[in-house]
């Protein structure tokens, strides 16, 4: 691995990297962004939403910020596909939407579907109406993928229209050749009556370090429905940090699912802005982590309006020694009476060096509401164990089935049969499941 | 079958069993039973693995294998089954797929070819009727929201499924209604045969009307102080354990 130890601030790599990357789209929008993140500076270990996620330090110390095109050497995605899955592929390499590997199967009345630099270059209005309309104004490395994206892809799903195929979002960083700075982002804009489902997976090869970040934003009109599954399997040298904004209006329905497998540092700040009355939504998550791998899930759900239902549950298998941390906020306004939200984070912690950090935090302004949440931490149930091996089940079995049964559960709500098979695959996989 | 000897046993620095002396033989049935806290979970325990025990002193011979070189799941190959007093309830786990990957990692052990899943739905319907269970219970999460007296039925569905040579009833009749605890008792008397052998651990000599045994064991401060037989259980019922405790103080 190509190790650089640096004084250089940071900061200054950073902005050099942007003055010497003569953007053509959406300039006011990354000057401003880049001043923001200037007020901002990088979050140190210091920083409350960042006390365990040590990401600045690593990418001062192994980053060389050269503004440089990242080499890559795939050929083909093929292995990076889910069987079974008739999808609408996007693919990103290094950063860079590839037009050599994607291909959109879905017709134009379903959705539209183009990169948002082109979008901005043909001045359309829905995606003016929505570019950067969620992103959060306090955290840097949303104001530094704003100020510094390379590629995106906008989709627009006319009203009353359900997308018949999934969309598939492949970002593969290859770092065999050079390191890899990338940053990309997505917009998504769903009308009244509409329905769409995303994948996306995250993968990376090579042994220099990789860094992404991935701003993608949502907006879920009226009645619409939304169904979302992250696939974080990237490799040990890989740092990332994603910020998902989903905005939610009356009646609308969004179910997501974020997996982390692999991969040396996740971060995935996830906000949910529930703008709307009767709407339902599920946030699930499942982090199984193993050798350094650390995986922070930061979720927001912001309920604004009344009689509006949420539910999340993350859980954590964190092996070796690998660290989890989940923080979920829950607003509930003054005004969104009648709110149902529901949070449970569960973890269990398979080997002596593994920790789990985890913080609810629940601000409830309104008083006729029903809130839970809560959080549970805890090694694998001997008792159970032995019950199975009292029934003539070896030892390692009888612990994959536990571990397997507490993973699965959070794929109930998937309704994607194929992909739920893959997930589950991916899980037993992990997992030693040999039954 | 089953030779104990001088079996001593101790939880943290309690000791618990203070020399046991127990010879099983295939086709027999014997009850032990006693007053609370004198040991009779624990030699459950100690027989089926639990790591919790640690045997001081003493032997068990099971089928001309040390039972205490065994792990739990060996054991449980080896043909020792265990009805536990408070089976564990485990999420997400369902009976049918726990059942078949138990059977199957068994019947390897024994040299015997996996069950496909015809063949062991064949079987596992067979053996339902034995406890009168109902297959939808078998489909859910292993004993998740089960009654007491599901979960006890679902035990000896388990012992029935699995074929044990040696089975240890830790307490099966608590917690049971009069009818549970009948087809709970037809359920194990089916399962007698010539060929195994049977522990029922009880206080009660409710359960010995049912599954009667061909001795009956009084286990006091942590050793067999009286053995007869289902004579005994009777006037158990009927004298309490306080004629039994002077005569061990005498002694």
């Amino acid at each position: 691995m190509s190790t650089m130890t640096t004084d250089i601030d940071l900061l200054d790599n950073i902005t050099k990297n942007f003055r010497e990357a003569k953007f053509d789209v959406a300039k006011e929008s990354r000057e401003d962004a880049m001043v923001k993140l200037g007020d901002l500076g990088l979050p140190t270990g210091k920083h409350e939403e960042y006390r365990f996620t040590p990401i600045s330090k690593n990418l001062e110390k192994l980053f060389t910020w050269k503004s440089e095109k990242s080499l890559s050497t795939i050929h083909s995605i093929n292995q990076f596909l889910i069987e079974g899955i008739d999808a609408n592929v996007l693919v990103f390499i290094n950063g860079t939407y590839s037009t050599t590997h994607s291909k959109v199967i879905c017709p134009d009345s379903q959705a539209q579907v183009k990169t948002i630099s082109k979008a901005f270059l043909e001045e359309n209005d829905i995606l003016n109406q929505h570019f950067n309309k969620l992103v959060s104004t306090d955290d840097a490395f949303a104001a530094m993928n704003t100020a510094l994206w390379q590629d995106g892809v906008f989709i627009h799903v006319p009203a009353n229209v359900t997308v018949q195929k999934p969309f598939f979002i492949l970002h593969i960083n290859d770092a065999s050749q050079t390191q890899v700075i990338a940053h990309t982002r997505m917009l998504i804009v769903a009308e009244k009556g509409s329905s769409l489902s995303i994948i996306e997976r995250f993968e990376s090869q090579g042994s220099n370090p990789v860094f992404h970040t991935f701003t993608e934003e949502f907006a879920i009109k009226e009645n619409a429905h939304l169904e979302y599954c992250k696939i974080q399997n990237d490799c040990g040298n890989s740092y990332q940090v994603t910020n998902t904004l989903i905005h939610q209006k009356n009646s609308s329905k969004v179910n997501t699912f974020t997996l982390a497998l692999n991969g040396k540092l996740i971060r995935n700040n996830f906000g949910i802005t529930i703008d709307g009355e009767n709407c339902e939504s599920h946030f699930y998550g499942l982090s199984i982590l193993n050798g350094n791998t650390l995986a922070d899930n930061h979720t927001v759900v912001d309920h604004k309006k009344p009689n509006s239902f949420s539910n999340e549950l993350y859980k954590g298998i964190m092996d070796d020694n690998s660290k989890g941390i989940f923080n979920g906020k829950i607003f509930v306004r003054p005004h969104a009476q009648k709110t149902n939200a529901f949070q449970s984070n569960r973890n269990i912690l398979i080997s002596e060096a593994a920790t789990i950090n985890t913080k609810p935090q629940l601000e409830i302004w309104a008083d006729d509401v029903k809130c839970s949440h809560g959080c549970t931490t805890g090694q694998l149930d001997e008792a159970a164990v032995f019950y199975l091996q009292s029934r003539g089940i070896s030892y390692l079995t009888a612990k994959a089935m536990l571990l397997y049964a507490f993973a699965a559960e959070v794929l109930e709500p998937i309704t994607d049969e194929k992909l739920k098979v893959y997930l589950d695959n991916l899980i037993s996989e992990r997992l030693h499941k040999d039954f | 079958m089953l030779t104990i000897r001088n079996l001593q046993a101790k939880v943290g620095e309690k000791q618990i069993l203070n020399g046991i002396d127990l010879k099983v033989n295939a086709g027999e049935v014997h009850a032990i039973m006693g007053p609370n806290g004198s040991g009779k979970s624990t030699l459950a325990s100690v027989l089926s693995g639990r790591e919790d025990y640690q045997v001081t002193n003493g032997t068990i011979d099971f089928q001309g294998k040390d039972l205490l070189e065994l792990s739990p799941e060996v054991r449980a190959r080896e043909g020792i089954f265990m009805a536990f007093q408070y089976p564990i309830e485990i999420p997400g786990v369902s009976t049918i797929n726990f059942m078949k990957t138990a059977l199957n990692q068994i019947r390897e052990h024994r040299g015997l070819p996996t069950l496909d899943a015809v063949s062991f739905l064949t079987l596992m319907k067979e053996k339902m009727k034995l406890v009168e269970i109902d297959q939808s219970l078998l489909s859910r999460a292993l004993n998740q929201g089960f009654s007491g007296g599901e979960k006890k039925r679902n035990e000896i569905f388990q012992m029935a499924m699995l074929e044990p040579k040696l089975s240890i009833l830790d307490e099966t009749d608590s917690g049971l209604d009069i009818d549970a605890l009948r087809i709970v008792a037809n359920g194990v008397n089916a399962l007698r045969s010539k060929k195994n052998a049977i522990i029922v651990i009880t206080h009660y000599q409710r359960l010995l009307d049912h599954i009667v045994p061909d001795f009956v064991h009084v286990l006091y401060q942590g050793k067999i102080v009286k053995t007869g037989t289902k004579d005994l259980a009777l006037e158990l019922e009927a004298k309490g354990y306080d004629w039994i405790k002077e005569e061990t103080s005498v002694a």
